[in-house]
Order: structure tokens, then sequence, then C-alpha cells
């Protein structure tokens, strides 16, 4: 389903993907895990085609297509979701308005029919239910005023509704309470399928512990230095990064910051 | 737009308003009397200069260099379907409104709908003029107009108006409105002194939408006073919605008196005209009064609106919230001066200011806020704020990264920027109204 091969990708004149190789296949759940500044998130907004990196070399194939020649907003018109990091607040724009109106590009796109205000309302209700989320939610404005724990519930919440072929999170778990990541989890795992890829980016092992992955990479300075099981997750948990001759002090960002530009 | 053809003199432009003056209808004798010295006063301070104090950022040249001139109103066969074809959410064409509608400063009794029940009346200003001077008189004029030049010129031309009165405990549910249309071309450009009176009486409720519009492409000036008296405890919603012709000339005056508890809201939507200039002056002259003060404006090419305010806090205890918000395409011009006067007496003034403004051309357009606090309490809190901004990058990839379009994400968030000035927006209708002409504006 999406196919990386030598990805380089930069901000601003310095390089933060040096060479990714990454291949998902559809039905699969993918964890890529990683230092600070390895270069996580640059490779979950390159992927939902964020301007703000420029890519300096490699491919990426999703579905068959050239995933980089798309508008951001046909990308995920075919299919393709991020969960943000930093999900961001629009005051003025009603939930509903937004979901509503993301959904319907999405199935005018695919060449289904557009929903009306009823029929919207009643998949919406489902979904709330499936994530605990308050019906009042819809008439608020996009993020505005949300926890952090309610805003990137509200992502997999966004997630649930538009039923992405590829569903990337990007640290959808930083910050969350239990029983928000048991929510979060829930969420992701009823939408797992084998139509569907997930690509999960995180800081911290415990996520994996609610939803499992089929594979584990660690991403270190803008490359893919390991892949493996499940279990690789637990070994991580046990050893930290050095034992993969990371060096997670010297981050391929320095900053640390500019994989989060846009977040 | 060849709008700077030929340049007149001051002198001439003076002498082509005076040769009109002179041949204005001198009756009633009062009033005529009262013409002349407005006139005299305008004479004596001609048009302000972008030098003076107040129009620094605002260039009247366009206005003070050109001669205006009543236009003949149009064949009511011709009048009517160009009138229909204008979208003006503030007026309201139903059988059931309360209408009054001037047509080049004329009153036209064809296209209004006067009231007279329910302890309102509504109507021209003309009949109270000839019979009932006691009544009006004293809300002609004011003190603290006489330097400025354009109420001045007002006064001079004053021979009708639209009045509004509504008696005291009275509610008024359905929004008053009322319309000046104006015409002219660039060989015979139009003008309008239009003015109203409002006499809100204690402990009543009501909205009134003054639209000032014209046809594409028409060049004309217009020139508006509009005089608000608030009694004890009314509650009134005015709303200024500015359509002119790209190619006209705007400025108005809106002042409003407070009294005791009385709640003053006012709308002001700029929307049209090559140059606009809209005044404003409230005093809250009871205890406890609030003002709120919500703008409006939605430029582009090269339009010019300038609000300037002035919230006087004479009593205790008075609020006043000031929101202004201004999007500006091409390369507009948007100028906000607010001013806040807090007196000696008004202990416990409570005011807010903001001035926000959205640029969408990367350079062009400019916004430019000048607050100016003037405390002479000590026991108040007041702010003021501003900024200029573009669109929020992230919050557009957001959208696009969810599927909606460029354009479509672009418009929703210039929509969004503008809905909380909207929402204040109560009177029955206007709201929804308004916000179908602006999101067909900003979906072009």
């Amino acid at each position: 389903m999406l196919e990386i091969k030598d990805l380089h990708a930069e901000v601003a004149g310095r390089e933060i993907l040096r060479g990714l190789d990454l291949n998902l296949h559809a039905g699969e759940v993918h964890a890529i895990m990683g230092p600070n500044g390895s270069g996580k998130s640059t490779l979950a907004q390159v992927l939902a085609g964020r301007d703000t990196y420029a890519v300096t070399a490699g491919t990426v194939r999703y579905q068959g297509q050239d995933l980089l020649e798309l508008s951001p907003e046909d990308r995920a018109r075919a299919g393709v979701f991020l969960a943000f990091q930093y999900p961001v607040e629009i005051p003025g724009v009603s939930n509903n308005y937004f979901l509503r109106a993301a959904l319907n590009a999405i199935r005018k796109y695919q060449g289904q029919e557009e929903l009306d205000a009823v029929d919207f309302l009643e998949l919406v209700a489902e979904k709330m239910k499936l994530l605990h989320m308050d019906e009042s939610l819809m008439k608020r404005a996009v993020n505005e005023g949300f926890s952090g724990g309610e805003k990137k519930r509200n992502e997999i919440f966004q997630m649930a509704v538009l039923e992405p072929k590829l569903a990337i999170l990007d640290e959808t778990d930083s910050g969350l309470d239990i029983d928000a990541l048991k929510m979060v989890a829930a969420g992701v795992n009823a939408l797992r399928s084998p139509e569907r890829a997930i690509l999960l980016v995180t800081h911290y092992q415990r996520l994996l512990d609610y939803i499992v992955p089929d594979y584990v990479h660690v991403l270190a300075a803008g490359r893919i230095v390991k892949s493996g099981g499940k279990e690789l997750a637990l070994e991580l948990e046990d050893k930290g990064y050095q034992w993969l001759g990371v060096d997670d002090s010297q981050p391929a960002d320095p900053s640390g910051r500019h994989s989060r530009v846009g977040a | 737009m060849a709008l700077l053809d030929t340049k007149e003199t001051a002198a001439g432009v003076v002498a082509s308003y005076l040769a009109r003056f002179s041949g204005l209808d001198p009756r009633p004798a009062w009033l005529h009397q009262r013409r002349q010295a407005a006139f005299a006063r305008f004479a004596e301070l001609g048009f302000p200069s972008h030098r003076q104090e107040g129009w620094r950022q605002t260039n009247v040249a366009r206005i003070a260099e050109s001669i205006y001139a009543p236009q003949p109103p149009l064949p009511p066969g011709e009048l009517v379907p160009r009138l229909r074809a204008l979208e003006l959410p503030g007026v309201d064409w139903s059988a059931e409104a309360v209408r009054l509608v001037f047509v080049n400063g004329v009153y036209a009794p064809g296209l209004s709908s006067p009231g007279a029940a329910a302890g309102c009346r509504v109507g021209p200003l003309a009949p109270l003029l000839a019979d009932e001077p006691d009544r009006v008189a004293p809300h002609l004029e004011h003190d603290d107009e006489r330097d400025q030049a354009f109420v001045q010129l007002n006064t001079a031309f004053l021979a009708d108006g639209a009045f509004i009165e509504i008696a005291p405990r009275q509610v008024v549910e359905r929004p008053i409105s009322i319309l000046h249309l104006t015409t002219g071309c660039k060989e015979r450009k139009g003008v309008a002194h239009p003015r109203t009176l409002v006499l809100a009486g204690r402990e009543s409720q009501a909205a009134i939408v003054e639209t000032s519009a014209g046809f594409d492409g028409d060049v004309y000036f217009t020139n508006a006073v509009a005089t608000i008296e608030l009694g004890d405890n009314a509650r009134l919603e005015y709303t200024r919605l500015e359509q002119e012709s790209r190619a006209a000339f705007h400025v108005s005056k809106l002042r409003a008196r407070q009294g005791r508890d009385s709640r003053f809201t006012a709308h002001s939507v700029s929307l049209g005209g090559a140059l606009v200039r809209n005044n404003v002056h409230a005093i809250l002259d009871g205890e406890g009064a609030v003002c709120v003060l919500n703008g409006l404006y939605a430029l582009d090419v090269a339009q010019h609106v300038d609000n300037s305010t002035i919230l006087d806090h004479a009593r205790p205890l008075g609020t006043s919230r000031e929101y202004y918000k201004g999007v500006l395409d091409g390369k507009a011009v948007g100028v906000f001066n607010g001013r806040i006067i807090v007196r000696q007496d008004a202990q416990h003034t409570d005011a807010i200011q903001s001035n926000k403004n959205l640029l969408l051309s990367d350079s062009a357009a400019t916004a430019s806020a000048q607050p100016q606090l003037e405390i002479y309490a000590d026991d108040v809190r007041c702010t003021h704020g501003a900024t200029v901004g573009q669109l929020d990058a992230q919050a557009l990839f957001y959208l696009r990264s969810r599927g909606l379009g460029l354009e479509e994400s672009r418009k929703l968030l210039i929509y969004a920027f503008a809905a909380d000035v909207l929402g204040r927006v109560e009177a029955a209708g206007l709201r929804p109204a308004l916000e179908h002409l602006l999101w067909k504006k900003w979906a072009e």
C-alpha cells in the first residue's frame, strides 16, 4: 500500500530524513519509534504533504500512485489520514461543519454520494460512542479550548468518521492519561482491517500494549536502523536505543524542534 | 477606475456647494438659519486636510477636489428592478416591514412603509421640521460637532431625513430598516447628505438597520449623519451597513448619547466604497450604561476604510466593548482609530478595545490601528489590543489534510475570522443574511 524508497527531506536547509525506506501492506500495523529529533514527525508530515518540508530525493508510492505529486487535500481524498501530534485550533469553524465538509470532499472524490445532515449526524453519533465523546462537541469550534487529551481523541474521532485507508498517527499517545490512551487505542483497533494500513509514530512503548503492531521500526538520524516484530518494542523498553548504536543525545535535528514545525 | 479626472480647487468646490445652498427652499425659517450657520462654519473649516489630527491616514482630496451634485431620481421603471438586483441584507422588503427609503437624499414614499403603530413612530423627518420643531431641533446640532466639517456640510443641506421614535417601555420586535440609495456617474457625480434621528424612550427596545448602497460603478459621495438618544434603561441595536459602489465615497457620523443603564450596540459593516470614513461617538452619559461597538470591514482592490471611534465614558460604572475586525485583500487599506475617554466622574469604568486584521494578499494590503486612551478617573479597567496577521498556515494545512480544497479552506478560515463579529448581531434575520453575503464575497 505504501512504499517509501530512499526518502530524503529537509526543512530550512537542514536534512532531517536521510534515505528512509519503508513498506506497508494493507492490513498491517507498523510502529515507528526513535529518539527525539530522529525524524519521526517529519516523516508523518511529509507523507501528509506539509510544504514546509522539501523532499530532496527518493520516492513514495501509495496504492500505485506517486504520493508526493498529490496536494495535501488529494492525499486525504485518496485515503491518507494524519492524526496530528499537535492538533490545530480553528476558532469560528464548528466540528460539525468541518467534519461533514471533509467527509463529503472525500466521498465525492471517491465517487460516492455526499451525506446529508441527517445521515451525517447518525454516522457521527455512532463514532462518538466509540470514543466516549459528548455530542455537544460537534457544535464547538474545532479543537478550540480542548484539553490535550480531548484534542487527541478528536483526531481519532475524525479518523473514525473519515475511515482512511492509510492512517498515520503522530505521537497520538503523548501526554495522554491511561483512560484517554485506552479510548484512543480502542478507536484505532476498531479501524484495523485487512483493507487498511496503520502507521504509529511514537516515542513511548506503552501505546503498543494497547495497539499491538505487526512490525516495529527504529528511526534514528533520518533512517530506519532496525526493524522487527512487536518484540522489538520490548527490547527497546529494556535496553533503550544505545544498543542499536543510536546516540540519542545527538539527534539529527539538535534543537529537537524542527520535527515539530507545523505539527 | 479613472476617478482623478478634473481636479477642482478648494474654492471652486465650496463655491459649487454654495451655489446649490443658495437654491435651497429657505423654509422653515428657524431651520434655514441653522443651515446658514452650518454652511458658514463648513466654509470656514473646509474639508479636513490629511495633515490634520485624526485625518493623517485618510486623505479626502478625492472628495474635496470634485464637484458632486444631487442627481435626479431614476424613473421607477428603471429603479425598482435595479434595486431588486442588489443583495441588501439590511433591507426588509416584506409586507410587514417598517422601512424608509431615500433615493439621492429624497424620501421615496413608494418604496417606503413608515410605521406609526405600537408606540413607535417611523417616518420622514421633513414634517417634524415643519410642524414640530421643538421635538427635533435640540437633536440636530451638538457642540462637539462644531469642528466637524462633514457634519456641518450635512446640516447645511438638511431638509429631510429618517425619524424614528420609540415610546417608553415599547418593545419593537422587527428590525426597522432605512435605505439610502445614491446614484451618479463620472460626468455627473452624485451626492446625498442623509440624516437620521432616533429617539429611544426609557426602557424601550428596538433594532435599526441603516444601509447605504449604490449601483456598481456609480460615482457619488454620501455624507451621512445619525443621531441617537437612548433613554434610561433603553436597549437599541443599530447597524450601519455600507454597501456603496466601489467608485463611491462615503463619510458617516454616528453620535449616540446613552442614559442610565441603557445598552447600545452599534454594528458597522463596511463592504463597498472607494474611500470610506466612519466616525462614531458614543457618550455613556448615565450610570451603568453599556456600549458595544462591533465592526467588520471586508475590503479588496484599492479600497480605503477608516473607522474612527470615540467612546466617552462620562458617568460611573459604564462598560464598553469595542471589537473591530478587518479582512483586507488586494491593495486595500484599513485604518482604525479608537479613542476611549474616561472622565473624572466615570469611576469603575470597564472598557475593552480590540482591533484585529487579516491580510489576504502578501504585502500590498495594509492595516493600521491607533488606540488612544485618555483616563482621568483612577479606579477603572481599560485594555486595548491590536493585531495584524495572515491566514494561519498550520490551520490551512490542517483543513487540507482532511480533504478540504485549498480555496475552500482559505474561505473557511476567512469566514471563521469574521464569525465572532457576525455572531454579535442579534437583529432578527440579519445575521444569516449578512453571513450569506460575506460567504459569497469570499467565495469569489
